[in-house]
């Protein structure tokens, strides 16, 4: 699996974008599938074109948003496309309607109590799988980067936590899973750090990874070119006394990113095994070994990306906190909408604060 | 330890159901034998046998008391029975609507803090219900999770919302700012840490209790307040946003149930036995004259039409602005045949009215069907009503089930049709954007006004 990973981020953000798409609709597929199990529900009037229409709408909701914004200049160029785009929220709430519409047309007498159970089993599982697998996917436009360290800190956690576990495990650390141990848990913590500084260090060097993925009208494909941000320049750093006398350097050069690397790894270690507990817990509490038998010897898909939940969220999270601001070319796009009067007031503003920080001259308004 | 009794209801082909347990009392004795030897299985397993048992195993849950208040009691005690639900009904109705009167004329305010009340109650009683479907009143920490997984949602959306109107308040205090910033990944952090703890408190013999009761929780903040908070940023559109969308509603209610009164033959679906197709097309037809009749009168207020902002030196809401265009008379040449009908060449309207339409048709249409999940819903869990809050009318979930989907649909409306993104919200997010694509930002602009002759390209000597 992990050699499959290393040809497919070979490949492209495309076929990335595919694969995470793939992903999404098998982990939704078990997962209802479960609940057909559990509700004996199999047969129920027209339940399952219910769940795989909501997926759809769900999806055509999420990747309307996302290629709006990234696809602008696309997107303004072919006509039904620009329609679609304007109306779009419109467009998927209706769809959406519809498939509400049917669900409650299609309420059969005696079950009624089981019908409701699919519905809402449907709605959480798209609130899990889809807005994380749609996050993923911001998470890529970011920057290959954001995309691969976060998903190697949470597999090299889990293998990690497993060979200390192995080697030196003996306190159990939770119920709900007797073969994790404290070991594990803290050896598991530390060598994700380590191995999320190092990961960072190797991929901030190539532009391939570190910059933001971009549509090119002109070649009518996904590039990823671009000057680096500060992010991913090296730079100098003093070191703190207390480390200074143990490794005897005075100053290191790192990639700031390696500093939220470990932020990520943290996360990983200490938060991401909640997520496989809470797996685990499920699992239990539906009484099934493994989610499905798509992979000998693994389970299902959704057995692979439990402890993944949380940390697509996280890293949009981060990065929308403390990384980047919100999209220039969404705010460009956001602006051309308003009212003439509105544009020529955040004009104003703008134009004075940037004349106020000093970035705007007088000669260079006229250009 | 909690244990939890077995519920009523032989394992058995068609076998008896057990005599309706009252809460919290310990079923009749020839279960007790029963009990003791399950203590053994898992309780779980029990409710395997539950989940897949048909709708008519389960017991049903008994009525709450009568909260209708004495006084009124009194005053019916010579009616029938029929008349006298249907008075109480009458003055409950009265009373909702004068109150709904008395909260607009104090303001935007007050209305907000009415729908948050709102919310919680519909939270509260929906989960209430849950409680007394799963047995899991005892469960350990839920409710306290339940409550403060609401607290989460409310304080994400509330940052998200109102940060974005109340930004002048906002710039002024340090530590808000620091909250504003940093918004979404201290809600998430919250939200985490409800998370974490739901995980840490799973019980070895109710998992699935414990999941069932998550889910129900998070679809019940899905559907409870993903709308409020969507009637709130109506609201803030405008009053009339808020108003007439609402009255459409309850007026379709009322003209549906009356038209289905006097006129009403042909049953209208399955679930609601008491819907009637006249009632249906009768309730269309008055509700889209009496949302044109509303929106005419509304509109011509500027107390209901303008966005609603917050002033920072008066510290309060203010409404008051130039009426938008849709907010002007204008008037329309009618098509001909209503020329021939009406003897006018042109009416004057408001351009609102038409939107109005829309807005009435929807909650004709559509509108009822929010209605008929919630029945649905109530057959399934086998309860009367959502709670006895209002005597004669059910619970505050039962006034409000057909509004569920108005409020996504006008917000959707709104932002489609209507306006565009909020302009202090995009201002806002330029001035976090990196001081060099402020530059390009403010380059692109330029070009942009200029070419639409908005802005005269200025000639420096």
């Amino acid at each position: 699996m992990i050699a499959f990973f290393f040809v497919i981020i070979y490949l492209g953000p495309l076929v990335l974008m595919i694969i995470v798409m793939c992903v999404q609709i098998k982990c939704f597929h078990e997962i209802i599938t479960i609940g057909y199990n559990v509700y004996h529900s199999y047969d129920l009037p027209w339940f399952r074109t219910l769940s795989w229409y909501f997926l759809l709408c769900v999806n055509y909701f999420f990747y309307g948003e996302t290629v709006t914004d990234y696809f602008f200049t696309l997107v303004q160029r072919e006509e039904p496309l620009r329609i679609l785009s304007k109306y779009h929220r419109f467009i998927s709430f209706t769809l959406y309607l519809t498939g509400f519409c049917m669900f409650v047309l299609s309420l059969v007498k005696k079950h009624y109590r089981l019908q409701f159970y699919m519905f809402g089993w449907t709605h959480v599982t798209l609130l899990i799988v889809v807005t994380q697998s749609h996050l993923v996917i911001h998470n890529l436009f970011e920057g290959m980067i954001w995309f691969i360290v976060p998903i190697s800190c949470v597999i090299c956690n889990d293998i990690m936590a497993y060979m200390f576990g192995f080697f030196f495990g003996r306190t159990p650390l939770i119920k709900l899973s007797p073969k994790k141990t404290w070991e594990g848990f803290i050896g598991g913590f530390f060598a994700t750090v380590v191995f999320g500084l190092l990961l960072s260090y190797v991929m901030s060097g190539y532009r391939c990874f570190v910059c933001p993925v971009e549509y090119n009208n002109d070649t009518n494909s996904f590039t990823v070119d671009c000057e680096p941000s500060d992010l991913f320049r090296l730079q100098e750093y003093v070191i703190p006394g207390v480390i200074q006398s143990i490794i005897g350097w005075k100053i290191v050069r790192m990639y700031p990113f390696q500093i939220h690397s470990i932020a990520l790894s943290t996360f990983a270690s200490l938060i991401g095994p909640f997520g496989g507990f809470f797996a685990s817990g499920f699992k239990r509490a539906f009484k099934i070994k493994d989610f499905a038998n798509t992979i000998p010897g693994h389970g299902g898909i959704m057995d692979r990306f439990d402890c993944q939940y949380l940390m697509a969220t996280f890293v949009n999270v981060y990065i929308a906190s403390f990384i980047r601001g919100p999209n220039p070319s969404k705010l460009i796009q956001q602006f051309l909408t308003l009212r003439p009067d509105q544009q020529l007031h955040i004009f104003n503003t703008l134009k004075s604060h940037l004349t106020d920080k000093g970035m705007l001259t007088a000669a260079a308004e006229d250009e | 330890m909690l244990e939890l009794r077995h519920r009523g209801g032989c394992p058995g082909p068609g076998g008896a159901v057990a005599p309706p347990p009252r809460e919290g009392e310990a079923a009749g004795g020839d279960h007790e034998t029963e009990s003791t030897s399950d203590k053994e299985t898992d309780i779980d397993d029990r409710y395997g046998d539950l989940d897949s048992r048909t709708d008519s195993d389960i017991p049903e849950i008994p009525p709450s008391s009568d909260r209708t208040p004495e006084i009124l009691k009194k005053a019916l005690s010579g009616l029938s029975s029929r008349w006298k639900n249907w008075w109480i009904r009458g003055i409950l109705t009265l009373t909702m609507i004068s109150l709904f009167f008395l909260i607009i004329y104090m303001g935007s305010f007050m209305l907000m803090l009415l729908v948050l009340g709102i919310q919680v109650k519909c939270f509260h009683e929906i989960i209430t219900i849950g409680y007394r479907v799963y047995r899991s009143y005892d469960l350990p920490w839920f409710r306290t999770l339940s409550w403060y997984f609401l607290l989460c949602v409310n304080y994400f959306f509330y940052g998200e919302t109102v940060a974005d109107y109340f930004a002048t308040f906002v710039q002024r205090e340090e530590q808000l700012q620091f909250l504003i910033r940093y918004h979404r990944f201290i809600s998430f952090a919250l939200y985490l840490a409800g998370f974490c703890m739901f995980v840490l408190s799973l019980v070895k013999k109710h998992y699935r209790l414990q999941f069932y009761m998550f889910a129900w929780t998070h679809v019940t903040l899905l559907i409870t307040v993903t709308q409020s908070h969507l009637v709130i940023q109506n609201l803030f559109e405008g009053m009339i946003w808020f108003l007439v969308p609402i009255s459409s509603v309850i007026c379709n209610d009322i003209t549906a149930y009356l038209f289905g009164f006097f006129f009403g033959r042909t049953p209208l679906i399955k679930l609601s036995p008491k819907k009637t197709w006249e009632g249906f097309i009768g309730g269309f037809f008055s509700t889209v004259v009496f949302g044109f009749i509303a929106a005419y009168v509304l509109s011509k207020y500027q107390y209901f039409v303008c966005p609603v902002e917050y002033r920072s030196d008066v510290n309060s809401f203010v409404t008051e602005c130039e009426p938008s265009e849709l907010f002007r008379l204008q008037s329309y040449s009618l098509p001909p045949f209503l020329k021939a009908v009406l003897r006018r060449e042109t009416v004057s309207l408001y351009p609102f009215q038409i939107h109005s339409i829309a807005l009435s048709t929807f909650a004709s249409l559509i509108g009822p069907f929010g209605g008929f999940f919630a029945s649905g819903f109530k057959r399934a869990f086998k309860i009367k009503d959502f709670a006895n809050t209002i005597p004669g009318h059910g619970g505050i979930m039962d006034r409000f089930d057909c509004q569920y989907l108005m409020a996504t649909f006008v917000h959707v409306y709104i932002t489609s049709f209507i306006r565009g993104p909020n302009p202090s919200k995009v201002l806002q997010q330029l001035l976090v954007l990196q001081p060099e694509q402020q530059l390009n930002i403010y380059k692109t602009l330029k070009s942009h006004l200029i070419e639409k002759g908005i802005l005269q390209p200025t000639l420096k000597v």
